[in-house]
Parts: C-alpha cells; sequence; structure tokens
C-alpha cells in the first residue's frame, strides 16, 4: 500500500490528483461545518460584493456568500457524481463479466446490445430517464447511472476477456485449481485495477454531467447550492457581477481535472511497466 | 474487405436502430400524462380524452401502437407534432441539417488544431511543450460544454463585443452575420474534442516513434521530418478516425447544451423542448434520429479504417 502511494506520488498528475481528491473530500465531509455564512440567508443589501475579507469570494444576486454555497454544494454535486459512477460500474461490470463469461452468440448479442444503447449519447440518455422519473437529484443519479453502465460493460468485458487469456490463469487451470478460486484470486484483482482507473475517470464525466443537468433545470432545483445550478442562475446576472459566474465554473472544473488527474495518475502506478 | 463485413456491419446498425426505436419508444410509453391529456390539457373532460384516445389508437395494446408507429417510420412518417400539429420528420431533419453544420465546422477545427498540438506534443516528449500541450487538454476535457458557452458569452459576446452573443442567422440569408454567429458554438464544441483528439494522437505517436520501422528509417539517414511525416505519422493517425467517430458521440450530447445556450435551432434544442414539453412523436424521432448519426459516422470511419489500413482483414 505505502509502496503504491509512492509510485502514484512519483507522478505530477498523481500527485495533484490526490491532492484535489482529498481536497473534494474534505469538502464533502466538512464542507457545511467550513461554511463561514449560512448559504441561504438573503441580504438585499449586500448584493453582488466583490471578495474582500468577509466574503472571500463576494456575494450572488440574493448577499448569499458564494464561498458558503460552494462549500455547501460541493456535498451535493460529488458525492453523487461519485455514488452514480458506482452504481453504473457494478451494474456495468456485472454485465460485462457475465458477456465474457457466456462467450459465444450470447456474448455476441449482449455487446451489440450495449453497442445500441451507447449510440444514444449519455447527455440525452441521462435527460431522458429524468424526464421519465421526474426532475430531482435522487432521479438524476439513477439516469447518470443508468447512462454510464453501457460503457462500463464494454470496459469490463474487454479487461475480463484479456485477463483470461494470460498464462498465469491457464498455469492456474493446469496446476488444477477450483474455478471460484481461479475467479476469485487470479482474475478479479486484475481485472478490478483497470476498472477503478476507467472509473475515477468517470467519475469527472459524472460531475460535468450532473452539474450540466442541473444547469438544464432537470437535477437539483433551487434554492439548492448546487454547482450546475448556480451557473445556471448567474447566467442572468453575470453582467452585475462576473463571480458569481466564475467561481462555480472554477469549482467544477478543478474538481474534474483532479479525478482526471488521479485516474491518469492510478493508471501509470498500476502499469507495471513504468 | 469483404461485401460479408459491410453486409454484418449494415445489421449491426439495423439492430442498434431497432434496440433505439424500442428504448424510446418504452421511455415515452412510460412518462406521466398521455398525448391526449397533452393535447387537451389537464381540464379536459373525460369523454374529450376519450373519443381522443379512440381516435389516435391510444386504446390499442403497446406491441401494436409500436408496430403502428415503427411502420410509419419505416415509410419515412414519424406522426405530427403534439405541440405544433406539424410533420415531426421534416421538422427534426431540417433542425439536423443546422445542428450537423455545427459539428462539421467542430470537427474541421479541431482536425486543424488537435493534430498539429499532438505531434508537437510527441516530438518534444517532456519538454515545456510537452508540458503545456497536456494542460490545455486537462483544462479542455475538465470543462463541461455549458461552462465555456457562458464564459465565452460573457467573455467575447458582452465584454468585448466582437461577436453576436447568441442568436442563430441562416448563411443562405446572410452569409457574413451567419458565420459570426457560428463562430463562438463552433469553438466552444470543438474544445472538449480537441483536448481529447490531441492526446490521443499524442500517444499513438509516441509509441509509433518508438518502433522497429521507424528507428530503421532513421538509421537508414532519412531527415527527421521525412521520418516523421511520411512514415510516423501515417500509422500514428489512423487511431484517430475511430477515436473521432467515437467522440461524435461526445458531439451530439455537446450539441444539445450548445444549442441551447446559443439559441441555435437544431436538433438538440428541438429535443429539449420536447422533452420539456412531452411532445412524445419529436422525442421519438429526435432520439432516432440521433442514434442514426452517430451509427452511419462510426460504419463510415469503420469502413474507412479498413481501407486505409490493409493490415486488417475483416471477414
Amino acid at each position: 500500500m505505502i509502496e503504491f502511494l509512492k509510485r502514484l506520488l512519483r507522478t505530477p498528475q498523481g500527485a495533484i490528483g490526490l491532492l484535489i481528491v482529498l481536497l473534494a473530500l474534505v469538502i464533502v465531509l466538512f464542507g457545511p461545518s467550513l461554511a463561514p455564512h449560512d448559504p441561504e440567508s438573503l441580504a438585499p443589501l449586500a448584493r453582488y460584493k466583490p471578495s474582500s475579507l468577509n466574503y472571500l469570494m463576494g456575494t450572488d444576486q440574493y448577499g448569499r456568500d458564494i464561498l458558503s454555497r460552494l462549500l455547501i454544494g460541493g456535498r451535493a454535486t460529488i458525492s453523487m457524481a461519485v455514488l452514480a459512477t458506482v452504481a453504473g460500474t457494478l451494474v456495468g461490470a456485472l454485465i460485462g463479466t457475465t458477456s465474457a463469461f457466456l462467450g459465444g452468440r450470447s456474448d455476441e448479442v449482449i455487446m451489440r446490445t450495449v453497442d445500441s444503447v451507447m449510440s444514444i449519447p449519455s447527455l440525452l440518455f441521462a435527460l431522458l430517464v429524468v424526464n421519465l422519473l421526474g426532475s430531482s437529484t435522487a432521479n438524476a443519479l439513477i439516469a447518470v447511472a443508468v447512462a454510464f453502465a453501457p460503457s462500463m460493460a464494454r470496459v469490463t468485458r474487454s479487461v475480463a476477456l484479456s485477463v483470461r487469456k494470460q498464462d498465469y490463469i491457464s498455469a492456474a487451470i493446469a496446476r488444477g485449481e477450483r474455478s471460484s478460486y481461479i475467479i476469485l484470486r487470479e482474475m478479479l484483482p486484475n481485472v478490478v485495477a483497470p476498472i477503478i482507473v476507467e472509473m475515477t475517470i468517470r467519475i469527472s464525466f459524472a460531475v460535468m454531467l450532473f452539474a450540466t443537468l442541473s444547469f438544464l433545470g432537470l437535477g437539483a432545483q433551487p434554492p439548492a447550492a448546487e454547482w450546475g445550478l448556480m451557473v445556471s442562475e448567474a447566467r442572468q446576472y453575470m453582467h452585475l457581477s462576473a463571480g458569481i459566474l466564475i467561481w462555480p465554473s472554477l469549482a467544477i472544473a478543478i474538481v474534474a481535472v483532479g479525478f482526471n488527474l488521479l485516474g491518469d495518475g492510478l493508471r501509470d502506478a498500476l502499469n507495471p511497466r513504468t | 474487405m469483404s461485401p460479408n463485413y459491410i453486409l454484418k456491419r449494415v445489421m449491426m446498425i439495423v439492430y442498434t436502430l431497432f434496440i433505439v426505436s424500442l428504448i424510446v419508444f418504452a421511455i415515452t410509453q412510460v412518462l406521466p400524462g398521455d398525448a391526449a391529456v397533452i393535447m387537451l390539457g389537464e381540464n379536459a373532460t373525460k369523454e374529450a380524452l376519450d373519443a381522443l384516445r379512440q381516435s389516435m389508437g391510444l386504446n390499442a395494446p403497446v406491441w401494436v401502437q409500436y408496430g403502428r408507429w415503427l411502420g410509419g417510420v419505416l415509410h419515412g412518417d414519424f406522426g405530427t407534432s403534439l405541440r405544433t400539429g406539424q410533420a415531426v420528420g421534416p421538422v427534426m431533419l431540417e433542425a439536423l441539417s443546422r445542428s450537423l453544420l455545427l459539428a462539421v465546422l467542430s470537427i474541421a477545427l479541431m482536425l486543424i488544431l488537435a493534430i498539429p498540438l499532438g505531434i508537437i506534443a510527441a516530438v518534444r516528449r517532456g519538454r515545456i511543450a510537452d508540458m503545456v500541450v497536456s494542460l490545455i487538454s486537462y483544462a479542455g476535457i475538465s470543462l463541461p460544454e455549458f461552462v465555456t458557452a457562458t464564459v465565452a458569452v460573457l467573455i467575447v459576446g458582452d465584454w468585448l463585443k466582437w461577436l453576436p452573443p447568441t442568436g442563430y442567422v441562416p448563411l443562405t440569408e446572410n452569409f457574413l452575420g451567419g458565420i459570426q454567429h457560428l463562430i463562438l458554438p463552433v469553438c466552444v464544441i470543438s474544445i472538449i474534442l480537441i483536448a481529447h483528439v490531441s492526446r490521443m494522437v499524442r500517444s499513438e505517436l509516441v509509441d509509433v516513434l518508438h518502433t522497429d520501422y521507424v528507428r530503421a528509417a532513421r538509421i537508414k539517414g532519412l531527415s527527421g521530418m521525412t521520418v516523421l511525416f511520411r512514415h510516423a505519422l501515417r500509422n500514428a493517425l489512423l487511431p484517430t478516425i475511430t477515436v473521432v467517430a467515437l467522440d461524435v458521440g461526445y458531439l451530439l450530447g455537446g450539441v444539445i447544451v450548445v444549442e441551447e445556450i446559443f439559441a441555435i435551432p437544431g436538433i438538440g434544442r428541438a429535443l429539449i423542448v420536447a422533452i420539456q414539453t412531452r411532445d412524445l412523436p419529436s422525442i421519438q424521432a429526435g432520439v432516432l434520429i440521433m442514434a442514426a448519426t452517430y451509427s452511419i459516422v462510426n460504419f463510415v470511419a469503420d469502413i474507412l479504417y479498413a481501407w486505409l489500413d490493409k493490415r486488417i482483414q475483416y471477414d
């Protein structure tokens, strides 16, 4: 574990990515207690304030403290993105492993169907699912998970197939190991690593997809402090104060970059050839 | 490349569209509020609703309704919009043509910028130029379109007033005005594509530059430029075709957001309006057309790839 962390921190991607993701974790866990102001208290006299010692990032169109809203909204945006990606990965991994395990004609049919679903853009698919279930944060979570499952199935299947062909699996079969031992002790650990890498990178897509859904009015609803919703609300007032728009945009971009960097860092650290 | 392979690929497109038609029909069936309620409003009398349901064939079993709808689609009839009463097919295809203009221009801009960026990064691997390119691409893939679009409208449209912030002018009506309205949306859409493809070109080219045949070409005494452009690049750019085709999925998703923000009457905006107003025939047609676009682009990419790369034998 320590050895692995060292490998991860050796690349700049891994080090910066881990730092940003840890920061995001702090916001998710302690964001609400770190917030200097009440994120929903309106202050008509303190609208559109620029950055100051009292309001580090200024205030928005209702005089609410932008920093406090970001700290509280982070919990919704980040934890939902992680949850949705994990759920989508689990479903996808199940489909992908089953397909690789069954092989032959069933594999062909399952994968062709997965490909067919992938021909609908994820955002459009998520829009349809949210519309079907109604706009809310929980439904947006299901929508993103459903939209991610097909591509994760594809990744899992290709990884499982390539692992299946490795010499150490043949060796285990030759040694006369039980199938359950081979699948659990030999295959699974080698399948999990690439999936975790893919999942980490996908979390950054999920952050963006969630924010986009809220932006289009189909995710979190006002007065929630969700980051995508903050950008959406800022559009009307951005001529009056650019900060309302810039800070939540930056927050989304930084978290997305963080998970991307961490994913690339993990890939390098897990790759024995580097 | 055998006729067999092409036939197999065409069958895959048919299967894809069949699955998508099932999914989209299922989703529109389960949506709360049926077509009769949407057309007559929530306060319509029960008798009026029943009469309309009868005349629209909504009382038939679901699979009969699906069969009727699919039969219509196969004859090019996507039904009539619940919102406007117009035929959905022509409206959606016209919207698609505007979106395709946007998409083609974005891909062109991406190719002009992403390939040189990828080449520079690969050739100067580990140097400053490489770091700058990878920094740009990390930023590019981490900024959702709605953020870049909104910031672009604020800075270029509102502060600098270089370009009109939103709106759409047909090129046939006013060419210069049309182009001015397209510049910002095209730039916004191509950012993610540039980031993605330049990384791809870089990593492919780095791999190819380490192969034996490139080393052989160097040892033969060919100049660095000849090796790069005549030997390495040909093979390094091949996988880019596949990546670009797969990116069309992102592109179509991005088009939805960008058209909404820049008020461009393309298929993405038409779909959002259709979803918001529960205009079922328009939703069905829009999703099918998007899936068909994606499938056809990937089909063309596969054929192109097989034609360019003689090493690949398909059966």
